[in-house]
C-alpha cells in the first residue's frame, strides 16, 4: 500500500510539471498584457515593469525562474496587478477562507446528502422517497449563482436575518449563507449517488440472507448495507471535495467572502500571469491529492481492491 | 493573525480616546444635531490593487489615498482649490510655482511633512525603476526634464522640483501652465513617507507598516472583503473631522451591492446595476442622485490605413456623427440624466465655454438629411454601402449602444458589424487601430478641458483613431501659455466638430445611491473627489 501511495506521488510530479508549462503557455499565448491600460505608459517605465516581473527575459528563461523559485523556496512569485501584495501572501490570505466554507459546506453536503439519499432508498417508492428525490432534483437544477440572489434577497433583504456579504474572520453568521449556496448542489448529487447505490445494495443476495437469517431492519441497513452503498459516493466526493474548497467563483464573487476562488476569473481578466499560475497549481496538486486520498479510501473500505 | 488583531483593537481604542465627542453634538457651522454613530460605509468596486499614491492607476485606490493621504492642495465640495499640506501658493511667470507647506503637517507617527518628502515621492513617481504606471502624469505636469527623467534618460534628481527648505517647495516647469496647481491635487503628486517607503519596500502599505498624513489612517483589510480606515490624531485639521471610522466592503456584483445597501449594510455605493437608476430615482429620490461627472463616451474613427478608406473622409465621419440620434441614447437606453453629446470636452469642465455647433442646434430630421447628402456627396449610399467594423468592450450598455446605432446608420447604406472583447484585449486591438470604429471614453484628470482636448492631438499615444489637424496641435500648443485660453478651446471644438475627429455621443454622470443621513456629499464635485474629512451624519430621531 505504502509503494502504491509513494509511486502515485511520483508520478504527480510529471503531472504537476506539465500543467505548468502548458498553463504558462496558454497564458502567454492570451493577447493582452497585465500591464495594457488606457493611459499610455512611457516605454522606459514599461520595459522597468517588465523587467521587475521578468518579462524581458526569454520564454524558457522565464519559466525555468519560475520553477526554481517554486521548487527551491516555494515561492510563487509577485502578483501583477495587486502591487503590494505577492502571490504567496495572497493564497495565504485567501485560502483559509475558501477552506473554511468548503469545509462546511462538504460537511453539510456529505451529513444531509446522504442521509436524503440513504431514507429515501430504504423508504423506497413513499412520500418520503418522492420529497427526498424532489428535493434532492429541485437543488440539483438551482446552481448557486441563482441560489445566492435568492438567499441574500430572502435573508437579507426581507427577514434581516443574516448578512448578505463578507467574512469578518469567519464569524458564523457570515458562513451561514456561503455554505448553503455551495453545498446545495453537491448535496443533491451525493442524495442521488446514495440513494441509487442503495437501492442497488438492498436488492442483492447477502442483504437478503441478513435479513433472512432475522436481523433487524436497522443493523441490516446500518451493518451490511451502508458500507458497500458508500464506494460511489466516495468516489464522488474526490472532485467534489476540490470543487467545493477551490471552486468558488460564485460565491466568492457574490459574498465578498475575499476566498480564493474569484481569483481564477479576476486574474484571467487582469492577465495576473502569477497569480493565475499560483492558482492552477494549488488546483492542480489539490486535485491530485485528494484523488489519491479517495483511491486509498476506497481499499479501505472495499476488501475486493487490492493494490 | 492573533497578535495583529490585538494590535489593531489597541490601536483602535487610541484613536477612539483621541477622537472628539461628537456623540449628541450638533455640528459646529449648521448646527444639525449629529448622529452618535459616525461611522460612513460605502462599497467598493474592486479590490484595490495599490494604495501607494505612486502606484495608484484606479479609481477605488484613488479614493482611499485621498482619505490617507494629503496633497499640496485639496478640493472644496464644489471642486475649486483648498489649501492642504501647502498654505499658499503662487507663481509670477506660471512656469515656477512656490508651494510654502503648512507648520503643523504630520505623518501619522509625529514626524512634520515636509518639502523634501514631496521632492522625493515625486521623483518616485517619475523614475522608471519605481515602474508606476501613471509615470505619464508627471509628463502631462510639464515638470522640467520629467519626460527624460521617465525615459531614463536623466537622473531622478534633475526632476525640476526642489526644497529650498524645509517648508517650500518649488516646482520649474518646461513651459509655463496656469493650471498646474490644479494638477497638485491628483493621488500622483501626494507625499511619501521617505523612512517608510524605504525601510519596508513593496509592504510599506501594509496596515502595520504605514505612514500616512490625511485625515484618516488604514487600520485593517482583507484582500477582496474589506479596507478599514480611522481618524488620524496627528492630522492638522483633525479637529474638524467628524467621521471617526470608514468601511470599505469589496462587493464586485453591482446588483448584490445594491441588495445590500437596500438592507442598510453600508451607505453609499456607485456604479449602479445597468438601467436601474430609473426605478431608484422613482422610488427613493432623497437616495439616488445623478450628478454631472467629468468622462466622455464618444467614438473613435480610425483614419490610418487599417481601417475602411471612407473614414478618411470627413464628410463620412460627419455624416456617420449626424445620423447618431444622441436623445434616444441618453433618454431610452441610459436613462440616467447623460447629457447628449456634440463637443468632445465634458459641458461641465470648469470655465469651458461650449461653442455654438451648428449640429448641435439642428433637429434631427435636419441633421439626418445633410447626412445623407454628405455621404452621396462622398461616393457612398445604399447603392455603394460601406461594411464598417465596430468594437466594444464587454458591457451590457456599450452593447445596446453599439446595437443602436447600428441601426441608425443603416439608412446611409452602412452595415456594422458588432464585436466585443474583455478589457485588456480590446486595449490591444485598439491601441494597434484594428478596427473601423471603437467605443471610447475619457475621463478628465483635473477639471480643465485640455485634459480632453489634448487626446487629440498628433502625438497624443491615446489618440487611437490617429486623428491628425496641424492647426489643432499648434492651437494646444499656443493654449498653454495664454492667459486665458478658454477661446482657444472653443476654437478647437469648432474644428473638430468640422472634421468630426471622433463621434461624441454623451457626456457622463455619476449615479449613486448614499444615505440620506449622510451630508455635506460634494455633488458638485464633477471629478467624482471625495474627501470624508468633510462629511457627517446627522442623527435621525
Amino acid at each position: 500500500m505504502s509503494f502504491y501511495i509513494l509511486k502515485r506521488l511520483l508520478v504527480a510530479i510529471p503531472v504537476l510539471l506539465f500543467l505548468i508549462v502548458f498553463t504558462f503557455v496558454l497564458m502567454y499565448a492570451a493577447p493582452g498584457s497585465p500591464f495594457a491600460s488606457e493611459r499610455g505608459i512611457p516605454p522606459a517605465v514599461l520595459a522597468n515593469l517588465q523587467a521587475q516581473y521578468g518579462l524581458d527575459q526569454p520564454f524558457h528563461i522565464q519559466i525555468w525562474r519560475y520553477l526554481v523559485a517554486l521548487v527551491t523556496e516555494f515561492d510563487f512569485g509577485p502578483s501583477f496587478i495587486y502591487r503590494d501584495q505577492d502571490v504567496n501572501s495572497l493564497i495565504a490570505q485567501g485560502f483559509p477562507v475558501t477552506l473554511t466554507y468548503g469545509f462546511w459546506s462538504f460537511v453539510v453536503a456529505v451529513l444531509v446528502g446522504g442521509a436524503l439519499g440513504i431514507l429515501a432508498a430504504v423508504r423506497h417508492n413513499t412520500w418520503l422517497d418522492y420529497l427526498a428525490v424532489g428535493v434532492s432534483i429541485g437543488a440539483q437544477v438551482l446552481p448557486n449563482f441563482v441560489l445566492a440572489p435568492i438567499l441574500v434577497l430572502t435573508f437579507t433583504l426581507w427577514l434581516g436575518w443574516l448578512p448578505g456579504g463578507g467574512w469578518q474572520g469567519g464569524q458564523w453568521q457570515f458562513v451561514v449563507l456561503p455554505v448553503i449556496a455551495l453545498s446545495t448542489s453537491y448535496m443533491a448529487s451525493i442524495a442521488r449517488i446514495a440513494r441509487a447505490s442503495m437501492l442497488e445494495v438492498l436488492t442483492s443476495n447477502y442483504i437478503r440472507t441478513a435479513r433472512a437469517k432475522g436481523l433487524p431492519a436497522r443493523r441490516v441497513i446500518l451493518r451490511h448495507a451502508l458500507k458497500p452503498a458508500l464506494l460511489p459516493v466516495i468516489s464522488y466526493l474526490g472532485p467534489a471535495f476540490v470543487g467545493m474548497i477551490t471552486g468558488s467563483v460564485v460565491i466568492d464573487i457574490y459574498f465578498s467572502t475575499g476566498g480564493i476562488g474569484q481569483f481564477f476569473v479576476a486574474s484571467a481578466l487582469n492577465r495576473d500571469y502569477g497569480v493565475m499560475m499560483g492558482i492552477t497549481i494549488l488546483l492542480g496538486a489539490l486535485t491530485i491529492l485528494f484523488n489519491l486520498l479517495v483511491d486509498v479510501l476506497y481499499a479501505w473500505i472495499d476488501p475486493k481492491i487490492r493494490y | 493573525m492573533t497578535k495583529f488583531r490585538i494590535l489593531a483593537t489597541t490601536a483602535l481604542l487610541t484613536q477612539t480616546a483621541f477622537a472628539p465627542a461628537w456623540a449628541a453634538e450638533t455640528h459646529p457651522v449648521t448646527g444639525e444635531p449629529l448622529a452618535a454613530d459616525q461611522t460612513f460605509e460605502y462599497r467598493l468596486l474592486d479590490q484595490f490593487p495599490s494604495i501607494d499614491p505612486q502606484l495608484i492607476e484606479e479609481t477605488v485606490g484613488g479614493h482611499l489615498a485621498r482619505q490617507l493621504f494629503e496633497g499640496l492642495l485639496t478640493q472644496n465640495a464644489d471642486g475649486t482649490l483648498r489649501p492642504g499640506v501647502a498654505e499658499e501658493w503662487s507663481s509670477e511667470d506660471n512656469q515656477t510655482w512656490t508651494f510654502k507647506l503648512r507648520e503643523d503637517a504630520r505623518w501619522s507617527n509625529g514626524d512634520p511633512v515636509t518639502a523634501q518628502d514631496f521632492v522625493f515621492a515625486w521623483q518616485r513617481a517619475a523614475d522608471p525603476a519605481t515602474a508606476s504606471e501613471y509615470a505619464w502624469y508627471v509628463e502631462l505636469s510639464q515638470i522640467t526634464n520629467a519626460s527624460a527623467v521617465t525615459s531614463g534618460e536623466a537622473d531622478p534628481s534633475e526632476l525640476g522640483v526642489r526644497a529650498i527648505d524645509d517648508r517650500t517647495l518649488e516646482v520649474s516647469l518646461a513651459r509655463p501652465l496656469p493650471y498646474f496647481p490644479q494638477m497638485t491635487v491628483h493621488y500622483t503628486f501626494m507625499p511619501t513617507h521617505p523612512p517608510t517607503v524605504e525601510a519596508h519596500g513593496a509592504a510599506w502599505t501594509n496596515p502595520a507598516n504605514i505612514v500616512s498624513n490625511g485625515a484618516y489612517v488604514l487600520e485593517d483589510m482583507a484582500v477582496n472583503e474589506f479596507v478599514r480606515l480611522v481618524q488620524n490624531p496627528e492630522y492638522w485639521g483633525a479637529e474638524d473631522v467628524i467621521i471617526t471610522e470608514i468601511t470599505g466592503y469589496v462587493i464586485n456584483d453591482a446588483n448584490q451591492a445594491l441588495n445590500r445597501f437596500q438592507a442598510g449594510e453600508f451607505d453609499m455605493m456607485d456604479d449602479l446595476p445597468a438601467g436601474s437608476y430609473p426605478r431608484l430615482e422613482e422610488e427613493m429620490p432623497d437616495v439616488a442622485h445623478s450628478v454631472p461627472r467629468l468622462c466622455s463616451y464618444y467614438y473613435t474613427v480610425n483614419q490610418t490605413e487599417t481601417g475602411h478608406e471612407a473614414l478618411q473622409d470627413p464628410r463620412v465621419r460627419t455624416a456617420l456623427s449626424y445620423m447618431i440620434n444622441r436623445d434616444v441614447i441618453t433618454d431610452q437606453v441610459l436613462k440616467a440624466g447623460q447629457a447628449p453629446a456634440y463637443s468632445f470636452t465634458h459641458w461641465a469642465t470648469a470655465d469651458f465655454e461650449l461653442p455654438e455647433i451648428d449640429y448641435a442646434l439642428w433637429s434631427q430630421e435636419e441633421r439626418m438629411e445633410k447626412a445623407k447628402a454628405l455621404m452621396e456627396e462622398a461616393g457612398y449610399g445604399p447603392d455603394n454601402p460601406i461594411e464598417l467594423d465596430l468594437i466594444y468592450n464587454t458591457s451590457e450598455n456599450h452593447k445596446q449602444i453599439a446595437t443602436v446605432v447600428s441601426q441608425m446608420w443603416r439608412p446611409l447604406g452602412v452595415t456594422t458589424k458588432l464585436s466585443n472583447y474583455e478589457w485588456q484585449s480590446y486595449l490591444e486591438i485598439r491601441g494597434n487601430q484594428n478596427f473601423d470604429i471603437a467605443r471610447s471614453a475619457w475621463c478628465g484628470d483635473y477639471n480643465e478641458a485640455s485634459t480632453f482636448l489634448d487626446l487629440l492631438t498628433t502625438r497624443n499615444a491615446n489618440n487611437d483613431g490617429k486623428y491628425s489637424n496641424e492647426k489643432v496641435d499648434q492651437l494646444m500648443l499656443d493654449s498653454v501659455t495664454m492667459s486665458d485660453p478658454q477661446p482657444t478651446y472653443a476654437e478647437v471644438e469648432k474644428i473638430l466638430a468640422e472634421d468630426m475627429a471622433v463621434l461624441p455621443i454623451y457626456h457622463y454622470t455619476q449615479n449613486f445611491v448614499l444615505d440620506p443621513t449622510i451630508r455635506n456629499w460634494p455633488t458638485e464635485n464633477v471629478e467624482n473627489n471625495w474627501y470624508v474629512r468633510d462629511i457627517y451624519r446627522v442623527a435621525t430621531d
